[in-house]
């Protein structure tokens, strides 16, 4: 009875086949070639162009949010190696209340700014307020994305609340914008404007330098909230315009990665110069060039003129082509065609300027030209940026579109600030723009569109062409309150036949494909749809 | 009054005549002793008249996006091949001349009469008006050529305007030095001391008796520095701070998409960048040449 046992019922041999299932599942589970994050080394990577100001809250250009967004925390956040999760950042959990209008944030304990000052709800309130109720001459370009709220309090020290006029489906991921970076509430009281000129955050880098035309300097927060982290000692942003000139940076290895995107060739140019050194890494963009034109000047205040200048266009040879020599592709409506709200192609192509017959579409834009009495030869000033890729491959693009309905237009090229200035302040006729976002949300892609002065009599900051639309006041109001998804899209679509069919405010070129090639020393990175959500804190490098 | 002024036509008629006969004896006279000054300005006198006739001389419009061509090599269709956007390079070429020449002899001239008058006004006035002169062209001449136009455009921004004027300041302190040299000996002469004497104007005694006496610098300055705006322009625009596309400009087809795709389309660098060298070569040819002729001291 006692002679044989069968193997499974000895003890030691039980433990041991559970020691060594245990072992071949770690084995198997773990992906081949991982590696534990490193501590240590400084990242060097590139920035096409310098930031106008340092005031996230004003500004709208990747130009700020990639040198300075590391010193900085949010409220919550977009998880850059899982989006569109949205994580907890400042706040360490939320509520909200059953009817969607109430929402209630914890604030972490123990949150340093780096002057050493403690963090409070009281920071996150005066921010918030900063970007939504802002006051006097202060300019926040985004407060129109949150006129769904009625007040903002600092219930005690940990706790903020968000009082809501209407339930809004994507009020978190509205508040995870990596543009509402959390300041410190004594500041901005002082003086509201410090930020433009001045860092000072609670994020995993500490400011060191910033030497305009040359680079940007971040150092580890050793007194970060999170443990461990960050993995960096440091990093630089070198700011280098010329596209080929950072295509060489990255093959040179003086800088390991460009956060914003590279076009095709430039992509293979890096690989075929790394080989296996290269990790590339490719997504959908929620980004895209369009059209302002300013409704303040002639002709660009008759909607006839705008029409025409959308249906010379030829959209989809343009994709076809400049997919090619630069990061723009998919040829898409107000919303990104690869997201859930994309306009569906048989849709799109009814739009103008977006049909396959070009030729019948530059006729009728001849007539429309003629109708409006603008005569041919007629000579504008189109406003850019001179941030190569891809706007001057764009403007380019559209020149000659134009030049074939018989226009002339000089193309401006300015830097970033500078440009951005002209934009805000109308100097311009028409100029190259862009409508880049952090998640797709018509709430946040249609605010751009809306009036210059917001029906609540806030000033839409976004909107640089001038005009008062309230026909598309009322439809994005609609919008933003519908809570069926199918007449929110059916509202949705009555906006962007309005905007790009009707009255033409604005109008969309080309989407853009993100490819970003980079060191395989580089790691803790994942390529999403925008270029605004990257803070470093879990990023580091192998050597 | 008409019948007047046909008389003294007339009049003029056997002076101006023989003036133009020596003008033509000069220039057979610089051939002989220059031939590769006048080769050289055989040459740019050749460009300035491809620049003039671009729109007959072009085969196609420099400006037309052919997306159907993108990045073909020269051939029969497209001699100098086609550019990303399918533009035919060399049509391009021909009209980059004219922004070339158009920059080129735009901040020369006005740079070079600027800093003439300049530096006869500092050399005639003497004392405190020639050492502040001095000195602010000392300040001015400190900074590289490159660097000082750099900076002038970028506190101006980019177009064309702006790039001739840029080049044209960068240019005025070192053209002045050269005249206000030769205007000091000039000054000193018997001619200037008895149009004092006389109680002439300072300004007719500078536009009538001084700047006639250093036009030989004048020119020659000229000449050196045209080739030196081309290749100041073809480098601003390179660095995208001369003039913007999809204007025609070697030094802009040179930039960006043409860097970008060299290996795939050497042709959309190599043209244009042949014809900045030849360009130059030849008003550097040109500017030695004219040099040797009108400066006595070198006359053998």
């Amino acid at each position: 009875m006692h002679g044989s046992h069968a193997p499974g019922r000895r003890p030691e041999l039980r433990i041991v086949a559970v020691l060594v299932t245990g072992l071949l599942f770690w084995l198997l589970s773990a992906p081949l070639g991982a590696q534990q994050p490193r501590t240590g080394g400084t990242l060097t990577f590139i920035v096409s162009a310098e930031p106008p100001s340092f005031d996230a809250h004003r500004e709208v250009t990747f130009a700020l949010i990639h040198p300075a967004r590391p010193h900085y925390n949010l409220l919550v956040k977009f998880d850059p190696l899982n989006y569109p999760k949205v994580v907890p950042d400042l706040a360490e959990s939320w509520t909200i209340s059953p009817d969607g209008t109430t929402y209630t944030f914890k604030i972490r304990r123990g949150v340093r700014f780096h002057d050493g000052s403690v963090l409070t709800s009281r920071d996150i309130k005066a921010s918030y307020d900063k970007i939504i109720f802002p006051k006097g001459d202060v300019i926040s370009v985004r407060q129109g994305a949150y006129t769904m709220v009625a007040s903002v309090e600092a219930a005690d020290p940990t706790t903020v609340v968000f009082r809501l006029k209407w339930k809004a489906p994507s009020f978190l991921q509205d508040v995870a914008s990596p543009w509402n970076w959390i300041y410190k509430a004594d500041i901005i009281e002082k003086d509201p404007h410090w930020y433009e000129r001045n860092i000072m955050g609670t994020g995993p880098f500490k400011f060191v330098e910033y030497v305009r035309g040359s680079h940007w300097v971040g150092a580890r927060n050793e007194d970060y909230w999170v443990r461990g982290r960050p993995y960096l000692d440091g990093y630089r942003a070198v700011f280098i315009g010329n596209a080929a000139a950072q295509v060489n940076a990255i093959k040179s290895g003086q800088a390991l990665v460009e956060f914003r995107g590279f076009s095709p060739p430039q992509r293979d140019d890096v690989v075929r110069t790394l080989g296996s050194g290269a990790t590339v890494q490719e997504s959908g963009w929620l980004c895209n060039n369009t059209v302002v034109f300013n409704s303040r000047h002639r002709p660009f205040d008759d909607a006839r003129f705008r029409k025409a200048l959308s249906l010379a266009i030829d959209r989809w040879g343009g994709s076809t082509a400049l997919s090619q020599i630069a990061f723009v592709g998919p040829v898409g409506g107000l919303l990104r065609p690869e997201g859930p709200f994309a306009t569906p192609q048989a849709e799109l192509e009814k739009l103008a300027g977006y049909g396959r017959d070009i030729a019948a579409a530059r006729a009728e834009a001849k007539k429309l030209l003629a109708e409006a009495g603008v005569p041919e030869g007629f000579e504008f000033n189109l406003l850019n940026r001179n941030v190569e890729m891809p706007y001057r491959y764009v403007a380019v693009f559209l020149i000659d579109q134009w030049r074939q309905i018989g226009l002339k237009v000089n193309h401006v090229v300015k830097e970033t600030g500078p440009y951005l200035a002209d934009e805000r302040a109308g100097n311009f006729d028409a100029a190259v723009d862009f409508n880049c976002d952090f998640y797709d949300d018509p709430d946040l892609q249609l605010v751009k569109f809306l009036s210059v002065e917001l029906p609540n009599g806030s000033v839409n900051g976004l909107n640089y062409g001038g005009y008062i639309d309230r026909t598309l006041d009322r439809l994005y109001d609609e919008q933003s309150r519908t809570e069926d998804a199918a007449r929110r899209i059916t509202v949705v679509r009555q906006f962007e036949k309005r905007l790009l069919d009707e009255k033409v405010w604005q109008i969309y070129v080309l989407w853009w494909k993100r490819i970003i090639p980079h060191s395989t020393k580089l790691h803790g990175y994942k390529v999403g749809p925008s270029h605004y959500l990257e803070d470093l804190q879990d990023v580091w490098i192998s050597e | 009054m008409a019948s007047g002024v046909r008389a003294v036509a007339q009049a003029r008629g056997p002076a101006v005549a023989a003036g133009r006969r020596v003008q033509r004896r000069w220039l057979a006279r610089f051939a002989r002793r220059y031939p590769l000054g006048a080769m050289a300005g055989i040459a740019i006198l050749g460009l300035t008249v491809f620049a003039g006739l671009a729109n007959h001389l072009a085969p196609y419009d420099p400006l037309a996006n052919d997306f159907g061509t993108m990045f073909a090599a020269p051939g029969a269709r497209h001699w100098f091949g086609t550019d990303a956007f399918g533009r035919d390079v060399l049509s391009r070429i021909l009209y980059g001349a004219r922004t070339a020449l158009l920059v080129g002899f735009a901040a020369s001239l006005v740079g070079a009469t600027i800093g003439g008058t300049v530096g006869v006004a500092a050399a005639y006035f003497g004392g405190t008006t020639d050492l502040i002169i001095q000195r602010l062209a000392d300040i001015m001449i400190s900074f590289p050529i490159i660097i000082l136009a750099l900076a002038i455009v970028a506190i101006l921004g980019s177009g064309t305007f702006n790039l001739v004027a840029a080049i044209a300041v960068s240019f005025v302190p070192r053209i002045e030095l050269v005249v206000r040299a030769s205007a000091l000996s000039v000054r000193e002469t018997t001619y200037v001391e008895a149009a004092r004497a006389i109680g002439a104007r300072h300004w007719r005694i500078v536009f009538r008796h001084m700047v006639p006496n250093v036009t030989a610098p004048y020119l020659v300055m000229l000449t050196a520095f045209l080739g030196q705006a081309i290749l100041l322009e073809a480098s601003l625009s390179f660095l995208g701070l001369g003039v913007n596309e999809p204007t025609p400009a070697w030094g802009l087809m040179l930039s960006g998409a043409a860097v970008e795709f060299v290996q795939r389309a050497p042709w959309m660098a190599i043209f244009p960048g042949l014809a900045i060298t030849f360009t130059v070569l030849a008003f550097n040819v040109l500017g030695d040449s004219l040099r040797d002729a009108l400066d006595p001291r070198l006359r053998i």
